[in-house]
């Protein structure tokens, strides 16, 4: 003790009670408030599941009846296929878009930036209406040299059926985003890493798989989950072109029954299912880049669990 | 070995380089010093055409580098021979520029493998032979930022000494370093410095330069101002901006 410290004024209490700096136990600060706000939490959260359950308008027998209906399954299916090809071929163009606006050429740079001005500032569902009419701008497509001879031509409406429309109208769309999203990548790779590669003399594209990429993953994973699960979800809006995906699909449905609510429902759980699914992949992925970023990686959420499970183990056997 | 002939260099309006001519001979260490903003790193990064110059040239072994003569012109090599050549100079870095995401030894391996197109399991075993040479064998498996400074510039020197370099550069390997890392940065350098390594080197280690330097190379304002032997050049500098220099930094 030092002398600074004043001894208490009222009572008796000597120094003598006091215990030796050893034996003295700690006690965390109490948070009350804290324990009302998990009150009125776990209220709220009560009332919204029982809302849930016992409405019986939700009728939950019906959403369990159609969640595997085949038409259903085969929608979602169409729907998985719109996003794969969508977010792929998005990607895919959306890179070559990022590195024609990195690159020296100002060409390249212009037409990159042009392109994503466009595609980014028209309403998705006036694209896809654009494709689907594709045939009424240009009856056909031929291939053979530019202003040149032709070597075959195809009908419109041959080559872009409503699922290449699709397809094409959510790619070329998502491209737009992706390559801004491909672009903060490699801006956010140090000059420097680019620079020993250089004086390595490791070539250039080896440089930009194995040094640039690895690096700009970690910024563009978690940007690039968004735009999928974005992607998943807005695979809805090529309704509009009768292609029976999801969304079409249980409209489909409820006009020919009227049971609005739980097909909605039923939709509803399977982009929420997807979307679920596509979560768990961005941690693994996040997790695999994060490769020598990080000191220690953080635990999987099944680590995790093993861990408790063994803390309580240990707890019950001692 | 290495001979840079009138080689200027400007940055917008800022002349960094205003004609530098400079013999390196091999087996020789080469110190350059000299204020900051005086170009030594300009001239250090101009070696291994890191940097362009604007005018003069820069031989390596004979070779032109960056360039082809044809006549009176030069005309700039393709970047594939660029990097060929580059990779027979091994560079390092103040900030070191360890690749984060690749281990220790992948660090070492990846050059000799991908630029030299040497075999892959030669290269593993003569990387971790480096590793031993910085005494750095137990750490092959981990990832850079695990490590220390010191170690990690140490890893550095092993990734430019995998490529069989025929000369080291190097850009203040220790000014990124905490005082007390220092030392075994400069104990590596030393030891290369021994065994017959031609070497050119941007330091403010004034010691280092009395000790391991054959030559000591004084710039400022882009212009070598004076070299020689370390005795000559620090203990009994010609010139009045040497000696303000050398003064400013020993007190």
């Amino acid at each position: 003790m030092s002398e600074l410290t004043a001894a208490p004024r009222t009572g008796g209490d000597a120094p003598a009670h006091d215990p030796p700096d050893a034996d003295l136990t700690i006690v965390p600060s109490r948070h009350p408030w804290r324990r009302v706000a998990t009150a009125v939490v776990a209220v709220l959260a009560a009332m919204a599941v029982n809302a849930l359950v016992t409405n019986p308008a939700w009728d939950w027998p019906t959403v369990g009846q159609y969640l595997f209906a085949p038409s259903i399954v085969r929608a979602v299916l169409l729907t998985l296929q719109l996003t794969v090809l969508g977010i792929v071929v998005g990607f895919l163009l959306g890179t070559v878009l990022a590195v024609m606006r990195l690159s020296a050429n100002p060409l390249l740079r212009s037409v990159s930036w042009t392109y994503i001005w466009i595609f980014r500032s028209v309403p998705l569902i006036l694209q896809l209406l654009f494709w689907y009419n594709l045939a009424l701008l240009y009856r056909s497509i031929s291939f053979g040299i530019p202003f040149g001879p032709a070597f075959f031509e195809i009908g419109t409406m041959d080559l872009v059926s409503p699922l290449t429309a699709a397809v094409l109208g959510l790619a070329l769309h998502q491209a737009a985003y992706a390559a801004e999203v491909v672009r903060s990548g490699f801006l956010g790779v140090d000059q420097g890493q680019l620079e020993a590669a250089a004086a390595l003399g490791i070539p250039q594209w080896r440089r930009f798989r194995r040094i640039q990429l690895p690096q700009a993953m970690r910024t563009i994973v978690p940007t690039a989950a968004n735009e999928l699960i974005g992607l998943v979800k807005g695979t809805s809006v090529v309704y509009i072109m009768a292609l029976s995906e999801l969304f079409y699909q249980v409209q489909v449905i409820y006009t020919r029954t009227g049971r609005v609510i739980p097909m909605l429902l039923v939709a509803a759980v399977w982009y929420l299912v997807l979307t679920t699914v596509l979560s768990i992949g961005q941690f693994y992925v996040e997790r695999y880049y994060a490769k020598g970023a990080l000191r220690t990686l953080p635990p999987t959420p099944l680590q995790r669990l093993r861990a408790t499970i063994g803390g309580l183990r240990a707890r019950v056997a001692s | 070995m290495v001979e840079l002939r009138g080689v200027h260099k400007s940055f917008g309006a800022l002349e960094v380089l205003r004609g530098i001519d400079l013999t390196v001979r091999a087996g020789e260490v080469t110190v350059l010093l000299g204020p900051s903003g005086s170009g030594k790193s300009t001239l250090l990064r101009a070696i291994n055409h890191l940097e362009k110059v604007d005018r003069g040239f820069v031989r390596v072994d004979g070779e032109l580098i960056g360039y082809r003569r044809a006549g009176r012109k030069l005309h700039e090599l393709p970047e594939r021979r660029i990097l060929a050549q580059r990779s027979r100079i091994g560079f390092v870095f103040q900030n070191f520029n360890l690749f984060p995401h690749l281990t220790v030894l992948e660090n070492v391996t990846e050059a000799p493998v991908s630029a030299q197109g040497r075999d892959r399991a030669e290269v593993r075993a003569a990387g971790l032979a480096l590793l031993d040479r910085v005494g750095l064998t137990d750490f092959a498996g981990q990832y850079p930022r695990r490590l220390s400074g010191g170690q990690q510039q140490r890893v550095a020197i092993a990734r430019a000494l995998a490529l069989r370099p025929a000369l080291l550069l190097f850009d203040e390997p220790t000014s990124a370093l905490d005082p007390e890392l220092v030392g075994e940065v400069l104990d590596v350098m030393r030891d290369l410095a021994r065994s017959g390594t031609t070497m050119v080197v941007v330091t403010h280690e004034i010691g280092f330069a009395r000790e391991a330097a054959d030559t000591v190379v004084f710039l400022d304002e882009g212009r070598i101002v004076e070299q020689g032997p370390p005795a000559q050049v620090l203990d009994d500098p010609r010139e009045a901006r040497t000696r303000a220099f050398l003064s400013a930094v020993l007190h």
